[in-house]
């Protein structure tokens, strides 16, 4: 069961190894006219496609590219010389700090509000949380970015708009300057989990084992802490799981809109400068991310399962 | 005079509607429920009984209210009395014995610590004190390994033991009132005996008092004192058992005795009907089952070499506890599940095995009526279209033909032309399933295969249903094949009995042939399961043989010997383990798969050999 | 948002419906009237709009809110209110063509997969999982990256990445409703898969797969605002909300609305669709709730 699931993980990441390959070199047709755009020559065409091997049958290329992938080679960019491993490293450091800031600060304050609406359900606490976050669930990044950036910036002059943490910064000053982009990311994230988590508990609570919960006469903090979360974790680690692996497209329009030297937004680069091998290198490293939290997301839910944990 | 225990009076129960809508449900009861006393509430479903035993709990489902009257325990009010006093009774001196443990029971905490969690929350004992005392429950509920039963989780024990375990979990804190709410419903009957006599045993041993939720009349003569028959949230009439079970006042209480189905020990006669030209059905060496089939074989089996045949116009019933293969069984034969091999000839001709090679005038020939109307019956389309595809689709029949056949058929199962516009959800169980019925016979069939068609529905309706069957039988003459797990309700309606266990024929022959000795041991089994409206059947069948070794165990399927081995009271060790049974020809067209020989065979005190001589 | 809360609406709650009883709550109604407005917008909003979309109209740029220009003049002087009206038109039609290509394309290849053969249904499903195990917006990169941005470009590729969650829906109800009792008494009889799956099938997934539509629509306009405002979606000198926040993004720094404006428009439109479908949705979860004590 465990190692199934592994495998269909790594068969997965296959496929999308595919998938990534295909969109960037299959789709455009000819890769290097795409690449080149106007200031194509018949001379610099053929000579982009003997360096990228365009010469060579695709699949052929493909697994050439999956063997370098293997070997941590992800090739070199199109505008520099550079390799691509370089111009990533930094990047991806980035990136995962956003990431983690905001993982940090979402998912505890998320359980909780989750947890407390569903034990509430129906009431005013209730109702105020379930709309506000069906509010936050439903507005663009970018809304929410912007009316941040007005306030808090613009307004209030408390916060930089820019978000370029630099080695030289002392620590406050690079949670000062990460302030904007991790409260962004973290409301949409944040509503998301209260939903889920809420509805998770919510289904728990109806069971029947709850209502025998309260005719042994069960007190109501012990039937919600025992007798529902043992239940529902399960189905909240999932929603945590999910929900870093979402991160990965928030994070595209938060470092785009805080100009944030992250990995997303050297992909929207490498998109608009049509650079095929950083929008591949960056495509393979996203897609393994989020698929192997989904990954983790089954492999929690199924460890906290006793029917799976302790089978007959 | 001794004070009751639990005081109902005048208790009223609202259903509160969304638009404030209410509906009595619960229509000024009164009952007292004396110390040590088992009151039993019966009747069907919207009889408003579970609500009422809930009550006792001073509790209400959402969406219900009290409405008027009390419920006193030993003085306490608990309709009135704070939240704090009634969840202090709830688990402690009141406790709750659910129709499903398999729901009931947390799947994410062990066993033990939901059975010992109300008798140490109320600091009625310590942990330790709790542990030790639940084992000894364990012990008498004689659940097996009861030292270490307590540290598995819900899913590791079967059914049964779940059940058992429910009433550990009640009776852990010493409750001075039990509510059991259908506790044995769910259960096969071999199943229900064991959980009955744990239970029965315990109430008396630690003198509880008890209330006893359920439909069915003759359980509740095992276990009550005293019966309240309900309908429609009323008492229709109360009195102590024996003398609601040998006189009963009300005709409703009549009504439900008369549902039960007493197995007739005298020889009758079942009709074959007198339509002549109909076909047959037989039906020889087939195997089926799940999974890829290789040489014949399938990868799960579950039916092996099954051979009947089915005399034109004749009724033959297939039984066997869950698991069996009966539905396989029919299924296969109506080609829904091809079989891996066998034949199954209709009137001589092989039928395909898969239906989707069989012939538009072949699937006309075998209708199938499935168990669970609701899933049968597509809730999107109207009475009139389910009923009309058939005789649009196998006899083309134009409109207005098929509107007024439709009507036929409707006023033929009992049912309201009214209906015809109808969807599925807006009729009641029993209509469904008489709807149901109604689509297959709009097919004009020859065979007819009725899956457990009674047994989701209450006793009367379902009674209602066999004996609309029986007069179709003689008026129609199709042919039924009648899967059951009930051998009652198929004792007074086949002409033909075929018992599979695990997945073989064990026995098969006439019906008053099956039913009368010799049987099979697993017939045996089966009849002696069946509860009978008599207060000392429980203790009588404890006692017997058959059912001593039997019970409360599950059918599995094995691959050498009798299946029926390791239940079996008269198994030879070293033969019946070793080798598959024979099929020994009773004469009649009777004959049982067994190792016993005739003379052997249970219930002979009347030597075969008389039979046929 | 998030794609992976797929509200899968199952067989029998979809289905009980009851008509009688179902009310909106007044966010229910709030998000019917907003959703009106916007609709009415897309098909009257350039009759109205006191400007042209492309009328350079002020010298200044970032106007503020005014009595001339309501909502005061983007980075080229154009009028804010007039754009955000002819916008509606745009990211409308765009995020609905997208939407209707998505339900096409999945229910079709849902029910289909439901119906086939087991390898057939393994294989397509597996395709969907990968397909669905990349972020949506990342695929909308890599296809962009690819083939570069036009209208025609942009509504298929959100329609087919969003055909991958409709699919995994509509198989699943589909499924659901294929092993019921009701589908075998229709092979039984003989019936064709046509019949079983226009008669026996899709009357009963109709309803939970179109109150779905709502929410993939959501996720369809900000998906595609959210590709316009990366410069990647919808190209000047056409305009979406999206793309007007990006154009307009530099004039936060003088609290111009006009970065602000089209940003409202997307968040009313999507909370409005959000608020209608939550009150078909909502679940009575936690009924039990009053009683623990």
């Amino acid at each position: 069961m465990l190692l199934k699931r592994v495998g269909v993980g790594l068969l997965t990441l296959f496929v999308v190894s595919i998938l990534v390959f295909i969109g960037t070199e299959i789709l455009p047709g000819d890769v290097a006219e795409v690449m080149l755009g106007q200031t194509a020559t018949p001379e610099s065409l053929a000579a982009l496609r003997t360096q990228l091997n365009l010469d060579q049958p695709a699949w052929l290329r493909y697994f050439g590219w999956l063997a370098d992938l293997a070997n941590g080679d992800l090739g070199s960019s199109m505008t520099g010389s550079t390799t691509i491993e370089t111009l990533i490293k930094d990047r991806f450091a980035n990136t995962m700090l956003l990431a983690g800031v905001v993982s940090i600060v979402a998912i505890p304050i998320s359980l909780m509000i989750g947890i407390t609406a569903a034990m509430y359900a129906g009431s005013a606490i209730d109702r105020t949380v379930t709309t506000g976050s069906l509010c936050a669930v439903s507005v663009p990044e970018f809304f929410t970015a912007t009316i941040l950036v007005m306030v808090f910036s613009i307004q209030l002059k408390l916060l930089p708009s820019i978000a370029r943490p630099t080695p030289y910064m002392s620590f406050f000053e690079i949670l000062r300057t990460l302030t904007l982009p991790v409260l962004t990311l973290s409301f949409a994230i944040a509503a998301q989990m209260i939903r889920m988590t809420r509805a998770a508990v919510l289904n728990v609570l109806d069971a029947a084992y709850i209502e025998m919960g309260i005719l042994k006469g069960v007190p109501r903090k012990q039937i919600i802490l025992k007798h529902a979360l043992l239940n529902a974790i399960s189905p909240i680690v999932n929603v945590i799981a999910l929900n870093l692996a979402y991160l990965v497209s928030g994070v595209v329009i938060v470092e785009t809109v805080f100009a944030y030297p992250g990995l997303a937004k050297l992909m929207v680069e490498g998109v608009q400068t049509r650079d095929m091998p950083l929008v591949q290198a960056c495509a393979i490293i996203f897609g393994s991310i989020y698929v192997v939290l989904m990954m983790l997301a089954d492999l929690a839910s199924f460890l906290s399962n006793p029917r799976l944990r302790h089978p007959k | 005079m001794i004070k009751p225990v639990l005081k109902v009076e005048d208790l009223h129960i609202v259903v509160k509607g969304l638009n404030g809508t209410e509906k009595l449900i619960v229509k000024g009861i009164n009952f007292e429920v004396q110390p040590g006393q088992v009151v039993a509430l019966i009747g069907e479903s919207g009889s408003g009984k579970t609500s009422i035993a809930l009550a006792a709990l001073g509790y209400c489902r959402p969406g219900l209210e009290f409405a008027g009257g009390k419920i006193e325990f030993k003085g306490v009010d608990l309709i009135s009395t704070s939240r704090l006093e009634r969840r202090a009774l709830r688990g402690h001196k009141i406790a709750y014995l659910a129709q499903s443990a398999a729901a009931t029971f947390n799947p994410s905490i062990r066993i033990g610590d939901q059975v010992t969690e109300s008798a140490v929350l109320h600091n009625v004992l310590s942990q330790k004190e709790a542990d030790n005392k639940a084992v000894l429950l364990y012990h008498d509920l004689e659940l097996p390994k009861a030292e270490t039963i307590g540290q598995r989780y819900p899913h590791q024990v079967s059914g049964g033991q779940l059940q058992r375990l429910m009433a550990a979990m009640a009776l852990c804190s010493g409750p001075e009132l039990m509510l059991l709410d259908e506790p044995t419903t769910a259960l096969d009957v071999t199943t229900q005996i064991e959980v009955l006599k744990s239970f029965k045993s315990l109430i008396r041993e630690k003198g509880t008092s008890a209330i006893y939720v359920t439909h069915d009349l003759a359980v509740v003569a095992q276990i009550a004192d005293h019966i309240i028959v309900l309908c429609d949230g009323e008492i229709m009439e109360s009195g102590p058992t024996d003398q609601i079970i040998h006189h009963p006042a009300h005709a409703y209480t009549r009504k439900l005795m008369a549902a039960v189905n007493p197995i007739p020990t005298d020889k009758r006669e079942i009709k074959i009907s007198d339509k002549q030209g109909r076909l047959t059905l037989e039906v020889e060496a087939l195997y089926a089952g799940y999974g890829q089939i290789q040489n014949g074989r399938p990868e799960i089996p579950v039916l092996q070499d099954i051979t009947f045949s089915l005399p034109s116009g004749s009724t033959t019933a297939i039984i066997g506890e869950s698991g069996c293969g009966k539905s396989t069984l029919g299924l296969s034969i109506a080609g829904i599940l091809p079989r891996a091999s066998g034949n199954v000839r209709l009137d001589g001709k092989n039928l395909p095995a898969r239906l989707e090679v069989r012939s538009r005038e072949n699937l006309k020939h075998i209708q199938f009526v499935f168990q669970m109307a609701d899933t049968a019956l597509n809730p999107r389309q109207r009475v009139s279209d389910i009923i009309g595809r058939p005789l649009r689709f196998y006899k083309k029949m134009n409109r207005i033909d098929v509107r007024n056949r439709v009507l036929e058929i409707l006023e033929m199962v009992d049912l309201s032309p009214e209906l015809v516009t109808r969807y599925p959800k807006e009729l009641s169980g029993g209509q469904k399933q008489r709807v149901n019925l109604a689509r297959a016979l709009a097919a004009d069939p020859e065979i007819l295969i009725c899956d457990e068609v009674t047994s989701a529905l209450d006793t009367i309706v379902g009674a209602n249903i066999i004996s609309l069957l029986s007069r179709l039988r003689s008026k129609l003459g199709v042919s039924f094949i009648f899967i059951s797990h009930d051998i009652s309700t198929v004792a007074t309606f086949a002409n033909q009995i075929i018992v599979l266990y695990a997945g073989i024929i064990v026995e098969q022959g006439p019906a008053d042939l099956v039913l009368s000795p010799p049987y099979h041991p697993y017939t045996k089994l089966l009849l002696a399961s069946v509860p009978e409206l008599r207060t000392d059947w429980l203790d009588d069948t404890v006692q017997l043989q058959e059912t001593k070794a039997a019970i409360a165990r599950q059918v599995e399927i094995n691959e050498t010997g009798c299946p029926f081995y390791t239940r079996c009271p008269f198994a030879i060790s070293g033969t019946c383990n070793e080798s598959l049974p024979p099929v020994r020809d009773l004469g009649a067209q009777h004959s049982v798969t067994c190792h016993l020989d005739g003379l052997a065979l249970p219930g002979n005190n009347d030597p075969y050999q008389q039979r046929v001589g | 948002m998030n794609d992976s809360e797929n509200p899968i609406i199952t067989f029998n709650e979809g289905s009980g419906i009851d008509k009688k009883r179902f009310r909106f709550s007044w966010t229910g109604w709030l998000g019917i009237i907003i959703v009106t407005f916007w609709v009415i917008m897309a098909f009257a909003g350039p009759y109205i709009a006191p400007f042209h979309e492309a009328e350079w109209i002020s010298d200044n740029t970032f106007d503020p809110i005014g009595t001339t220009y309501l909502l005061g003049t983007d980075y080229l002087g154009r009028d804010v209110l007039s754009r955000v009206l002819w916008g509606a038109r745009i990211t409308m039609g765009l995020a609905f063509a997208a939407t209707v290509i998505a339900y096409l394309v999945g229910v079709t290849l849902g029910i289909a997969a439901a119906v086939s053969a087991d390898w057939v249904d393994t294989l397509l499903s597996r395709l969907n999982d990968a397909f669905l195990s990349l972020p949506t917006i990342l695929l909308g990169l890599i296809v962009i990256a690819a083939l570069g941005s036009s209208l025609t470009i942009l509504v298929f590729t959100a329609g087919l990445i969003y055909a991958s969650s409709v699919f995994r829906i509509a198989r699943a109800l589909a499924k659901d409703v294929f092993v019921q009792d009701f589908v075998e008494v229709a092979r039984a009889r003989g019936e064709t898969i046509w019949w079983i799956i226009f008669r026996e099938v899709l009357p009963n997934i109709i309803m939970p797969i179109s109150s779905d539509f709502g929410i993939r629509l959501v996720f369809v306009i900000l998906f595609i605002a959210g590709l316009s405002f990366l410069g990647l979606g919808v190209q000047p000198p056409m305009s979406d909300w999206g793309s007007m926040v990006r154009e307009n993004l530099q004039g936060i720094a003088y609290s111009s609305p006009a970065p602000l404006a089209p940003a409202f428009a997307t968040a009313s439109l999507t909370i409005a669709i959000n608020f209608i479908v939550d009150d078909f949705t909502s679940k009575s979860g936690g009924a039990l709730i009053k009683e623990i004590v």
